[in-house]
């Protein structure tokens, strides 16, 4: 029974493990920051190439659709290149830390929220315009009621990035370089630990990593639920 | 384009509203002319009905009235200097995703009326349309009649000089289309120029001061209410009077 990796990885879970604690905690803060980062950035951006008309706009909005699709290891790489020794942001010192993770996080997730934000906003601002004109309003002054009332459905947008950026191994591995205890995130441990032939960990963490999975659908579920409820 | 510099226009409601006139305008899409070319001038105490058959461009001048499109041809003039304050309701409300009173709420703050001032003049106005109970209700879970009641309010709260209002009753049964006619009175009766489109003779009747009669997108005539009830000049405008099918 005790030689059961299943049985191992919920007894780690339920003794609330040091190093596991650590390891989810560390995949929490990076993919957390990332997303709050991206949101930031790619609400605007995505509603910004939903308002306005400008020669490039239509390359603009199928580079961010292929964006939605970048291999992490891709993203990894790039990042890589920026912040490596010789790299242009070389002595930022950031290549192998928590940071550089968070960075190439975020060149994965901006895309789908600003794509995807810009997929709502624009379906909004049809039915909206004429009232919008109406009451004299400027374009600048449309992207604050437009993102506030696309509220509920770029909450599901936010989940939808924070999914991506959790469950994602490469970019964080080859920036982070899943140093025990400084990077080690959960997909890298789960990686690094199978390899290892350590079972127990790399299930426990699985059993971890697809509950956050779970919760994330089970929050997108709710929240499209109240949106229906809330506005009609 | 409309700029609400003071809330707190009520003074200005004492002047006559400010003429409206059509100067050769014509509207074209894709080589065809869609309305046009019709000159006229709304000056007279209204509110102003316009009529004509489906397709015969109402809702089309109703735009080029309130700026929502340019004409192509033409020009549109306003008595005042620059534009007035207008506000327009549409036949399907376009209503936030938000509470009734939010709604009127973010009118007033794109209007940029003091913050401290909106609670008061959106709770008002929710009370003078019936709609007291429904304020922190969702405004697009609102029945029919409710949410045309709500553009209504969001379209007073702005103290319109000028109100466009397109078929705002078309979709709505017997006792809602009482309240906005009420409501439509009131806003006459404010010292607002009401510019409407419908279909309805019952209606036209009811509320109209004058009559602008469209058909073919030309503007057929444009006469008080009590004349083009009891003789319409144009052949067009007979046949819709009495009732016949107009093309």
């Amino acid at each position: 029974m005790e030689n059961n990796a299943f049985y191992v990885a919920l007894s780690l879970l339920l003794s609330l493990d040091a190093s596991l604690i650590q390891i989810v905690a560390l995949s929490l803060q990076v993919s957390l920051l990332a997303v709050l980062i991206a949101a930031v950035l790619g609400f605007p951006l995505g509603a910004a190439v939903a308002l306005w008309r400008f020669p490039g706009r239509g390359a603009v909005v199928v580079m961010l659709n292929a964006l939605m699709g970048l291999p992490p290891v891709v993203a990894g790489l790039m990042v890589y290149l920026l912040l490596s020794r010789a790299g242009p942001l070389g002595e930022w010192g950031l290549l192998f830390t928590p940071g550089a993770m968070v960075i190439a996080q975020v060149v994965l997730v901006l895309p789908i929220l600003a794509a995807l934000s810009r997929q709502k906003v624009e379906e909004m601002l049809g039915e909206y315009r004429e009232q919008f004109v109406s009451l004299g309003m400027s374009r600048a002054r449309m992207m604050p009621t437009l993102l506030w009332d696309a509220r509920f459905a770029l909450l599901t947008v936010l989940l939808a990035g924070f999914g991506r950026a959790s469950a994602e191994v490469g970019a964080v591995m080859m920036v982070g370089g899943n140093i025990d205890g400084v990077t080690r995130v959960m997909t890298t441990a789960i990686v690094l630990e199978t390899g290892k032939g350590n079972l127990p960990l790399a299930l426990g963490l699985g059993i971890v990593l697809l509950t956050l999975v779970m919760l994330i659908n089970a929050g997108a579920y709710l929240v499209g639920e109240l949106s229906r409820r809330r506005t009609g | 384009m409309t700029s609400l510099n003071a809330p707190y226009f009520y003074k200005s409601i004492l002047l006559p509203p400010p003429a409206l006139s059509f100067q050769g305008v014509a509207f074209h899409h894709e080589e065809k002319t869609l309305l046009g070319p019709c000159s006229f001038t709304l000056d007279g105490p209204g509110p102003t009905l316009v009529m004509g058959p489906n397709g015969a461009g109402k809702s089309l001048l109703l735009r080029l009235a309130h700026g929502l499109l340019s004409p192509t041809q033409g020009r549109i003039i306003w008595s005042d200097e620059g534009t007035p304050r207008q506000a327009m309701v549409f036949q399907q409300p376009v209503l936030l995703r938000r509470s009734a009173v939010a709604n009127l709420r973010h009118a007033l703050a794109v209007n940029s009326v003091p913050r401290r001032a909106r609670a008061k003049l959106a709770l008002d106005a929710l009370e003078r349309f019936g709609l007291a109970a429904s304020a922190h209700k969702p405004a697009r879970v609102l029945s029919g009649g409710q949410q045309q009641r709500l553009a209504l309010a969001r379209a007073w709260v702005l103290s319109p000089q000028v109100l466009f209002l397109d078929e705002p009753t078309s979709a709505l049964d017997p006792a809602a289309i009482k309240a906005v006619e009420a409501a439509v009175l009131d806003f006459h009766q404010r010292g607002t120029r009401i510019v409407m489109t419908t279909h309805d003779l019952h209606q036209a009747r009811r509320l109209a001061g004058d009559v602008l009669f469209l058909s073919g997108g030309k503007v057929r005539e444009h006469t008080a209410a009590d004349a083009f009830f009891s003789k319409p000049v144009s052949r067009e405008a007979q046949a819709f009077v009495s009732g016949e099918l107009v093309e």
